[in-house]
């Protein structure tokens, strides 16, 4: 008997907790400008985190899914691509929706039960918010279908959870990116965490990146807690993806410091002294750290970061609560390019029954 | 005797069964642990251990084709989808396996399955959390669809799904887990499949409806009271196979049928309704039957659910047009 196949897995780590470099940085972590920015970027995904938080909590928002903890893995994404690439997300990317032009206010009416939520003015062409887990990495392989047809050298990025790697879209995706070397990326975000259903019940699998295996992709394993690690290798990918030599597999290794939604309670599954462990391992603390050492941030610029940070999510928030509710006519004014003749009377009866009006 | 919300008959319901039989397996999403995202499985996996009670990865093709698996084997799986909008990837194993493997083997092989699935609107939920597709598993030969719309008839229904030697998609009208409590005894005793309930007599009008519907249902049925009609209520209870019978007898003595149900009106549970009622009773009818459904629209996110969803005064609209014809 001889081998015929061997694997092997390998992780990348650039910052430590501590903010101490293991490895030689990146280049584009040698500017200044880009590192403050990627860490206000973090702080921006928090600051909003805790305020939509608690507008759910106040009755102002519906189930929102927090990103506490996952800023890195996000923020790190939305920095690697260009914006002429595609992202298809799940529900709690946030610092890489913002980072592509999101508003946040967009995110707030989604969550707040309003479609128009996902009708953002940023990327046009970018995904909305997907639900059905795993269902997106397959919209992502056709949108790099797409693009290899008509050459063009842009890339497709799907985020899902280690849960998501249960389900059959996600292998059928892997697989079909593999067969046809489609410009895609593939993000797992190893929280730990699916609802309820730790790593350990959900798959017999070491890593998640070992997952490209079976496709016949590159897959690593990267410090979803270390920005720096998470763009510099999502970077590599993409540009593997526009050079035609296909897809790639990055699982990003965090944790989920909240409960799965605003609807859950993670006391009743988990207990406390993990996530007290986690929390230490958070992505905000170490970047500062390394920031701090070099001179580049200090306690004055948090501050100041921080002030501009809770004035924009005050801005979004305003102009989320002031956004009045769509007329009922939006229910049907979407559903095909033009109302089906069989429909309008349906439209017509809910305008009648929501009292008239110019809707 | 247990004063219990639709959810915790369904507790109940799966903790009895549990208990008498070693074959019933519960299995699915957050189900062991955590006691479901709903609490339905609440204590089970305590009680009966991790073995009977298992969390499963997150896929729901896996969870609807293990349950085919084990049933095929001996075993009586009962399967918790998370919500209606994720039953989708369990299509394939519902239809073209769960539902025909009798058939396909000549009773060699068959499925006691039960999928249980949370459905409907009205609770602010996210995206993909509010839909009604009742129907489309209605239209598929070889599968039971049966919805409960009480604390009692979740109980007896859940128990007789559980005992019944076919697949049953048992869908839980998550609006009023826990609206109302109910007396309800365990004592093992199961409903009824096949057979539709009267929840209230009358002359006038026959209106007929199935889960969270019922509510709107009686309440509109008490207001027209007041004005003095007459209204018989009908819960389907089992989708499919439809009792017919009862609705049939129940238009020949008041002459008029009003169907009411949450999911899209078009090919939805009313749609069979008034065809059975046309073929069968046609003659009988005084005026033309109508539907309260909701829109052939996409269930809109929140913001706009109530619009969407039929309520009582969409209830008693659609009896009084019908009165008024
Ligand atoms: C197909 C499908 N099944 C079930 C659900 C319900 N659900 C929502 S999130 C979730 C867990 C997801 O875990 P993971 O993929 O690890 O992502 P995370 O939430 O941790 O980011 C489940 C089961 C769903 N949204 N879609
Ligand atoms: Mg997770």
């Amino acid at each position: 008997m001889e081998t015929i196949a061997d694997f092997e897995i390998r992780h990348s780590q650039f910052l430590d907790p501590q903010g101490e470099p293991q490895d030689t940085l990146p280049a584009f972590a040698e500017d200044a400008d880009t590192l403050q920015t990627m860490y206000a970027s973090m702080l921006l995904a928090r600051i909003f985190d805790t305020k939509a938080i608690n507008l759910q909590r106040t009755g102002k928002l519906g189930t929102y899914a927090s990103c506490l903890g996952h800023e890195a893995s996000h923020v790190g994404i939305g920095a690697a691509m260009r914006p002429e690439d595609c992202l298809a997300p799940s529900y709690r990317e946030y610092g890489a929706m913002l980072w592509r032009g999101v508003q946040m206010h967009e995110i707030l009416l989604y969550w707040g039960g309003d479609e128009r939520g996902s009708d953002f003015a940023g990327p046009r062409h970018d995904f909305p918010f997907c639900v059905p887990i795993a269902t997106q990495c397959l919209h992502a392989a056709g949108a790099a279908m797409a693009y290899q047809l008509r050459g063009e050298p842009r890339c497709a990025v799907s985020i899902n959870g280690d849960g998501g790697t249960s389900e059959g879209a996600f292998y059928e995706a892997l697989n079909v990116a593999g067969a046809k070397k489609l410009p895609v990326v593939f993000m797992v975000i190893n929280n730990k965490w699916a609802i309820s259903v730790p790593l350990e019940l959900q798959t017999a699998s070491r890593t998640l990146a070992q997952k490209a295996v079976a496709a016949g992709i590159p897959g690593i394993q990267v410090d979803g807690n270390d920005v720096i690690a998470v763009r510099h290798w999502v970077e590599r990918a993409l540009e593997r993806g526009r050079r035609g030599e296909g897809p790639t597999l990055i699982e990003t290794l965090t944790y989920r410091l909240s409960d799965h939604t605003t609807a859950d309670d993670a006391s009743r599954y988990r207990a406390r002294e993990e996530v007290e462990a986690a929390r230490e391992l958070e992505p905000l603390i170490r970047l500062r750290r390394y920031m701090e050492t070099r001179g580049l941030w200090n306690d004055e610029r948090e501050q100041a970061c921080r002030a501009e940070a809770i004035e924009a999510v005050d801005l979004a928030v305003e102009r989320y609560i002031n956004t009045p509710r769509a007329p009922v006519t939006a229910m049907f004014d979407y559903l095909f390019a033009e109302l089906p003749q069989g429909l309008a009377a349906q439209r017509e009866l809910a305008v009648r029954r929501a009292g008239g009006g110019a809707h | 005797m247990a004063t219990v919300t639709l959810i915790e008959a369904v507790t109940m319901a799966l903790a009895h069964e549990m208990a008498r039989d070693e074959r019933v397996i519960v299995l699915g999403e957050d189900v062991g642990v955590n006691g479901g995202v709903f609490r339905a499985t609440a204590g089970l996996q305590q009680r009966f251990g991790a073995e009977r009670v298992q969390d499963t990865p997150l896929a729901e093709a896996m969870i609807a084709g293990v349950s085919v698996g084990m049933a095929a084997q001996g075993m009586r799986p009962v399967a918790e989808i998370q919500f209606e909008g994720f039953v989708f990837p369990a299509v394939d194993q519902i239809v073209n396996h769960a539902a025909r493997l009798r058939t396909r083997t000549r009773g060699r092989l068959h499925c006691p399955m039960v999928l249980r699935v949370p459905y409907g609107g009205g609770i602010h939920a996210p995206e993909h959390h509010s839909d009604s597709p009742e129907a489309m598993f209605a239209h598929m030969p070889g599968i039971r669809v049966v919805i409960p719309s009480s604390p009692a008839r979740a109980y007896g229904l859940l128990l007789a799904a559980i005992r019944d030697p076919d697949p049953v998609i048992f869908f839980e009208p998550k609006r009023i887990y826990r609206l109302q409590k109910q007396d309800v005894p365990d004592t093992g005793e199961a409903l009824p499949l096949d057979v539709c309930y009267t929840l209230r007599e009358g002359d006038d009008v026959t209106v007929v409806t199935w889960g969270a519907m019922t509510y709107e249902t009686l309440k509109a049925a008490d207001q027209l009271a007041g004005e003095g009609v007459s209204c018989e209520v009908i819960d389907v209870a089992t989708l499919s196979p439809l009792d017919a019978e009862t609705i049939i007898e129940s238009v020949e003595k008041t002459g008029r049928l009003v169907i009411v149900h949450e999911a899209p009106q078009s090919y939805g549970g009313g749609a069979e309704i008034a065809a059975v009622v046309a073929e069968h009773a046609l003659y009988s009818l005084r005026t033309p039957i109508r539907r309260v459904a909701g829109y052939d629209t996409i269930m809109p996110l929140f913001r706009l659910e109530s619009e969407y969803m039929p309520g009582v005064a969409r209830v008693i609209e659609g009896i009084r047009e019908t009165l008024e014809d």
